[in-house]
């Protein structure tokens, strides 16, 4: 018999402590990102004004706010409605694209998936121009009441529907045709058959997209922000206690109440994800798309009037930036995007903006990418790995709002010693590496758990180091992943204005930023012209990225295809 | 047939060393996961140049102690020494072994010809030449350029193999090797893999739960049930003198009867008196079981002159293609119930029918004898 004191454990190869340390070095990396700006907060959220401690005090102060209670109010109001609105648009939009032979399937489906190359604030100014005071439409929203709630809820419902239909789409996308045969010889009609079958089997996808609706528009500000007017909602209220009044204490209070529906969803999610377990059996039969000519014609024209009206939200701003003057002179110009003519920060925004998604999607890819390979793949992975995967989660739970804040606090505090990055682009490509880790790192690991598990050991069997196999099997074989990850950190670093708001310097302005700067300075039309350039430009990523991935595909990844 | 009185009534038995001299030394290994002892104390020599399989049901720690050996997995004490070196405690890396897995974990982006030159260094030259070999070897050559993919999964099997000996190791794993090949592929396949092991001479330890593949492919099995080795044999010692109740029953058909010892080599078995062919060492008026395979009980057309035959009645037959399997009752063995195999031609002299009796006898040099009663599994 041993003792029972410490376990025996294999001696670790070169390659494989080489491995072990770099994982403990991007621990500490997402610790600096993620963990202490958070910590930070939480520390903020206890100084009085002056600075000194006061525990809970501010805390409770800030609670017994009035105006606190108005925004709380005005924001659960909006992201109710927003929610209600969203789901069941969305969830119809879903099953007509997955579950009826829709003429024009993938048009469709790009579509509605457009919202995503925009910032929050581009709907806004669509509305501005569409039902504003000098609106096209204005006569639609009665002395100006697109101004508040109801112009907040359509933003919203804009910028929202693309992440609540790609939860319901793989909702929908699974289905067992045998249980629809079976309910049809039973003689359940159609209402029956969904009541009974598809709803149940969605239910999951629903509540979980009705979490990220309601948690995106709580922390959202960018909608508000243009065309909120005077109603209340607590993520203005943060950006104007930080930005405005230099409240720091107080921001960081609403902060951590933004946090709450955040942590929330997250918190039911996982739950979700446990409990939902396999509900599609291996023997299950693929569904035939719905073929009645009535059942395509009506799903036809739903889909062709949700997805027009996203559209036009979309277009209106592109067009309004080409336009004179909206809505008295229609004729052609380019003059708003001359921006020297605004402030704001002009091309040089629009520069540092592609320079940010450029390099988050660089350094995001890399980083994501060893970091998943290392918690998912290596033996001695251990602590280091678990606190990694657990510590990737996080950001999923976090506002960008709040990790701005976050940032704010920690890396501006004369004490640290990372206090020189401040103000730099450095901070911003850390920031929005942290903001959208997780779907990254879901997007690697899910890549990364479809290769055999058994790579690694055969490799090391031949006395080949791990970085070779690597290099020459894992990167080539998870190749459309890593594309898929570049992708979306360039189009959302291209995007997000709400971690950033807080960081820029004039010299580090972004493009998002300037858009909102822009539209508070009243320059309406500049606005959209950058919003424009934003939307192009993130379009345009994403088409190279599809022309990369193809061609890569076409090139390297030969063995994809059977004889 | 002259028995070593020690294999009977044993419960494992050491390894009766390897013929020559041990490659691989394996010493009192244990493994437990949580509450679950998974190895326990297990000891196992194997020579240079053996085929050993391990051979057990699902959970009995066949593939764990695989692990071990791979050093894909550590074990909790005990000690493993290849050639001489204490691996124990060392990264796979640093042993000296070509493995082949369940899944074959082929390189799907690498040809076949990358996959099999994957663990070699050198000049270019040397790699190809040795890739050009070892297909020859595996009989494969004109697949060089193909993916994985696009590969049957016999060929994604035998390119498993050459890439795990392209460094030539001087001990090759297998785990589960041909349990995912369909049946007529598999047999094929153990062929190969056993003459080409033989014609290298390279130590193979290969995992299986198929007692027909161990028995046919390995120099010696070691079977394994519960975290311990039941028995480590021939193919041949194993089906003819199981150690075990257990190896008994899980190798191969057999009948166990309930019998009683009477002196130190004789039993009662119901109304019958057995000479048995070895003395038990169990005192009398214990209980005793003995274990008899199908085709070493005798069916006789006439009643015979053995002393010790008794009569049955025929409840089934049923017939298995090259031979008849028959199922008996016999009042006078305590109202057993066994099945004896019979061929085509013995049937064919025996002209009998359901509902018929037979007379039926014990061919008594092949008993084994284990202490205790009832069940077939200890």
């Amino acid at each position: 018999m041993t003792s029972l004191s410490t376990p025996r454990r294999l001696a670790a190869s070169r390659d494989e402590t080489q491995a072990s340390l770099l994982l403990w070095l991007l621990l500490a990396l997402l610790v600096v990102a993620v963990l202490l700006p958070l910590a930070a907060i939480l520390g903020q959220a206890m100084l009085a004004a002056d600075g000194s401690f006061a525990g809970l005090a501010p805390l409770r102060d800030t609670l017994a706010q009035p105006g606190l209670a108005r925004a709380a109010g005005g924001s659960l109001q909006v992201a109710l409605a927003t929610t209600a609105l969203v789901l069941p648009l969305a969830y119809g939009y879903a099953a007509a694209l997955t579950r009826v032979a829709l003429p024009g399937r993938g048009l469709f489906r790009l579509l509605a998936l457009l919202p995503l190359l925009a910032p929050s604030l581009l709907p806004g100014i669509s509305l501005v121009y569409l039902f504003g005071h000098q609106g096209l439409l204005k006569s639609w929203f009665a002395d100006g009441s697109i101004y508040g709630f109801a112009g907040i809820v359509l933003g919203e419902a804009f910028y929202t529907f693309p992440h609540a239909l790609m939860i319901l789409l793989t909702a929908l996308a699974v289905g067992d045709a045998r249980l629809y045969e079976a309910a049809r010889t039973l003689g359940a009609g159609p209402l029956r058959r969904f009541a009974t079958i598809t709803l149940p089997a969605t239910r999951y996808g629903l509540v979980s997209a009705a979490m990220v609706v309601f948690t995106l528009v709580v922390t959202d500000f960018g909608v508000a922000k243009v065309i909120g007017g005077q109603y209340p909602v607590l993520a203005v209220e943060a950006y104007k206690q930080v930005i405005g009044q230099q409240n720091f204490p107080r921001g960081a209070v609403i902060g951590l109440l933004l946090l709450l529906p955040a942590l929330l969803s997250f918190a039911v999610d996982r739950w979700l994800q446990r409990r939902q377990g396999t509900q599609v059996s291996a023997r299950a039969q693929p569904l035939q798309p719905l073929r009645q000519p009535l059942v395509r014609l009506l799903a036809l024209l739903y889909c062709s009037a949700v997805g027009g009206a996203l559209l036009v939200l979309l277009g209106t701003a592109i067009a309004a930036a080409f336009i004179q003057q909206w809505p008295y002179q229609l004729s052609f110009t380019l003059q708003h995007f001359d921006f020297d003519l605004v402030d704001g920060g002009g091309w040089l925004a629009f520069a540092n903006s592609l320079k940010l998604a450029l390099y988050t999607a660089l350094a995001g890819t890399v980083l994501v990418f060893l970091g998943a390979w290392g918690s998912s793949k290596l033996r001695t992975a251990g602590t280091a790995g678990q606190l990694l995967h657990a510590l990737a989660m996080l950001p999923m739970a976090v506002p960008g709002l709040v990790l701005g804040l976050g940032y704010i606090f920690f890396f501006n505090h004369a004490a640290n010693p990372l206090h020189g990055l401040y103000g730099t682009l450095a901070i911003l490509v850390l920031c929005s590496v942290a903001h959208f880790y997780t779907t990254a790192h879901m997007t690697a690991r899910t890549a990364l758990a479809q290769l055999d598990g058994d790579f690694e050991p055969v490799a090391a069997s031949l006395k080949v180091p791990l970085w070779r196999t690597l290099w020459r099997v894992t990167l080539p074989t998870c190749l459309p992943a890593v594309l898929d990850i570049a992708r979306y950190f360039f189009v959302s670093a291209m995007t997000t204005v709400s971690a950033v708001i807080f960081l820029y310097t004039p010299d580090t302005v972004l493009a998002a930023v300037a858009v909102l700067n822009m539209d508070d300075a009243g320059d309406t039309a500049a606005a959209a012209a950058m919003a424009t350039l934003i939307v192009a430009s993130s379009g345009a990523a994403c088409l190279l990225f599809a022309l990369l991935s193809h061609w890569l595909l076409a090139r390297s990844q030969r063995w994809r295809r059977p004889l | 047939m002259k028995l070593d009185p020690t294999t009977l009534l044993h419960k494992a038995p050491p390894a009766d060393g390897a013929a020559t001299r041990p490659y691989l030394t394996l010493a009192g290994i244990s493994k437990r996961f949580g509450q679950q002892q998974v190895l326990s104390q297990l000891d196992l020599t194997i020579g240079k140049g053996e085929f050993v399989c391990l051979l057990g049901p699902s959970g009995c720690g066949k593939t764990t102690l695989l692990r071990q050996i791979a050093g894909l997995d550590v074990p909790d004490s005990g000690q493993i020494v290849m050639d001489g070196r204490d691996i124990t405690l060392l990264p796979p890396a640093q042993r000296d072994y070509g493995i082949v897995f369940q899944s074959y974990a082929l390189f799907p982006n690498l040809s076949v010809a990358d996959n099999i030159a994957y663990g070699l260094g050198g000049a270019r030259r040397d790699k190809a030449r040795r890739v050009a070999e070892l297909l020859a070897l595996i009989g494969l050559d004109e697949i060089a350029g193909k993916y994985p993919a696009q590969l049957s999964g016999g060929q994604q099997q035998r390119v498993a193999l050459a890439r795990a000996l392209a460094t030539s190791p001087s001990l090759l794993l297998l785990d589960e090797p041909l349990s995912a090949l369909d049946a007529r592929v598999r047999e094929h396949l153990r062929r190969e893999i056993r003459s080409l092991q033989q014609k290298l001479g390279i130590t193979t330890i290969m995992v299986t739960h198929d007692q027909e593949e161990a028995l046919t492919m390995a120099d010696r099995v070691v079977v394994m049930n519960g975290g311990r080795i039941e028995q480590c044999a021939t193919p041949f010692t194993l089906y003819r003198e199981p150690a075990t109740r257990f190896v008994a029953s899980f190798v191969g058909q057999g009948n166990c009867l309930a019998a009683c010892s009477r002196s130190s080599q004789h039993a009662t078995l119901g109304d019958v008196s057995l000479l048995l062919p070895a003395p038990h060492g169990t005192p009398p008026g214990s209980a005793l079981t003995l274990f008899i395979r199908p085709e070493d009980l005798i069916l006789h057309p006439r009643w015979p002159a053995t002393p010790d035959a008794v009569l049955a009645d025929i409840t089934k037959l049923e017939l298995l293609g090259p031979i008849y399997r028959v199922s008996l009752h016999v009042p006078a063995w305590g109202a057993a119930n066994v099945v004896a195999d019979i061929t085509h031609a013995q049937l064919a002299q025996l002209d009998i029918s359901l509902q018929q009796r037979v007379p039926v006898s014990l061919n008594v040099a092949r008993l084994r004898v284990f202490a205790g009663e009832g069940a077939q599994h200890d």
